[in-house]
């Protein structure tokens, strides 16, 4: 089984050289700290920055400098700013490869639920609704099951929706699966110690299994 | 060049009367118009409905105008960090229009450039969409969204020039350029205050004929949410 450490270095495996790639708050964020450092790659904060550095020093520290979670943040060689507007532009031009974001429900047809849960309180959707009605490539980082241990992978969501038939893939503590396109999720590779059967318990939606399933390779 | 300099926070918000339409310009606490906000405070108008993509923290920015009840409706795309405006909004004291946050920013813009509506597909299929015209474009699905106007809109620069033109610094930009345009009347407060012709006029984010009002702030707090550290 993966901890939160694990499921980052996982997916920080599906990124690819010159990549732009938006990363959401939580699992998704430290994503950032396993890239392997031969890539070129990008992260687009969508409050206004192309290409966010590592957390300054105490030095370094600028009110005027941060990320989406609102963390202080630095530039590198070649940084860019701008508005939220020309940041959304972006978006929804689809000039961003990747999209990592978090989420509380998948259901088999790749609906996204992550910003609502109706009687309590309500933060608001921020940029996860743009991100995910116009991004090409979604992955989410989530736990397989809820703390109560209900399966956050559904044949459809409970909870509001935060976007229709958009995650292609989803990284969890148990397993790294696909959305495919004529719905289910496709188990691709097993956490290291984990069963097939293990997931199946852990999997409301449609699972389906082809052949062996592999082990994750995970450094 | 017409002068837009005005002497204070005070002078900027005189006429600003209650029970209108303000955008506020900041994204969390980075880049809020602090010295406008105080002076709204300090002048009590209540009935407020603003537009900010948050609504500051308990103590500071919005936050502030929350507790002494000046606020009627938050139009935002994220609340979170807020007790006193999670307290209103669940006492039903507050109504609250929660929009993604890029059909926000894109509504203030198009407000601001003469574009009544446009298609977006943020929201399709969510809560969003409820009650909103949607049209299919090559085979893909779209939601109608308007723009968006105020009767005032407070922004926040670093560097601003008596003609009103106005230079942000790192990630304060956000929302503050759009709402400059998307205000009736603007009123830009500036860290630092400089004759016209002191700007480099390649350098301008906002012209100046977006703003009518500009004022030299002082005392800015400039609070961080996460400060974070590398070592």
């Amino acid at each position: 089984m993966l901890d939160k450490i694990g499921i980052a270095k996982r997916i920080a495996q599906e990124i690819e050289d010159g990549m732009y790639i938006n990363l959401g708050i939580g699992i998704p964020t430290l994503v950032a700290n396993y890239i392997p450092a031969h890539l070129n790659i990008v992260l687009q904060s969508e409050n206004g920055l192309l290409g966010i550095g590592p957390f300054p020093t105490e030095q370094e520290v600028d009110a005027d400098l941060i990320n989406a979670g609102k963390q202080t943040v630095s530039m590198l060689p070649g940084s860019s700013l701008f508005s939220s507007a020309e940041s959304f532009a972006m978006i929804r031009g689809g000039h961003v490869d990747l999209t990592i974001l978090g989420a509380m429900e998948v259901s088999e047809n790749g609906d996204i639920a992550n910003w609502k849960i109706p009687g309590k309180m309500v933060k608001g959707m921020g940029g996860a609704m743009d991100l995910v009605a116009s991004a090409e490539n979604i992955i989410v980082a989530m736990q397989h099951t809820s703390r109560s241990g209900d399966s956050k992978l559904l044949e459809k969501c409970t909870l509001p929706i935060t976007g229709l038939r958009c995650v292609k893939k989803i990284v969890t503590n148990l397993a790294v699966l696909d959305v495919v396109p004529t719905g289910g999720f496709k188990l691709l590779e097993r956490a290291p110690g984990v069963s097939v059967d293990q997931i199946k318990q852990a999997t409301a939606g449609k699972l389906l299994i082809e052949g062996d399933i592999p082990e994750m390779k995970i450094a | 060049m017409i002068n837009k300099v005005v002497g204070s926070a005070k002078e900027a918000v005189q006429d600003i009367p209650s029970d209108v339409t303000l955008m506020l310009g900041g994204f969390g606490l980075c880049g809020i118009p602090e010295n406008a906000i105080a002076a709204i405070l300090e002048k009590g108008i209540k009935g407020l409905t603003c537009i900010s993509n948050n609504a500051g923290v308990d103590g500071f920015g919005i936050g502030m105008l929350l507790e002494t009840r000046q606020v009627k409706k938050m139009i935002s795309s994220y609340v979170g960090e807020n007790a006193e405006f999670e307290r209103q909004l669940l006492s039903g004291e507050l109504e609250v229009d929660l929009l993604p946050q890029g059909t926000l920013s894109e509504r203030i813009r198009a407000g601001g450039a003469g574009i009544p509506a446009f298609y977006t597909p943020a929201g399709v299929g969510t809560e969003v969409a409820e009650g909103k015209e949607t049209r299919e474009f090559n085979g893909k699905m779209y939601l109608l969204e308007h723009g968006l106007r105020a009767d005032f809109a407070l922004v926040k620069a670093w560097k601003g020039d008596h003609a009103g033109n106005l230079i942000y610094k790192g990630t304060a930009r956000n929302f503050n350029p759009m709402m400059a345009a998307a205000g009736k009347i603007t009123i830009a407060e500036v860290e630092e205050l400089v004759p016209a012709g002191e700007l480099d006029p390649n350098q301008i984010h906002t012209p100046g004929i977006y703003v009518q009002r500009i004022f030299q702030g002082n005392n800015y707090e400039k609070r961080i949410e996460q400060r974070t550290i590398s070592n």
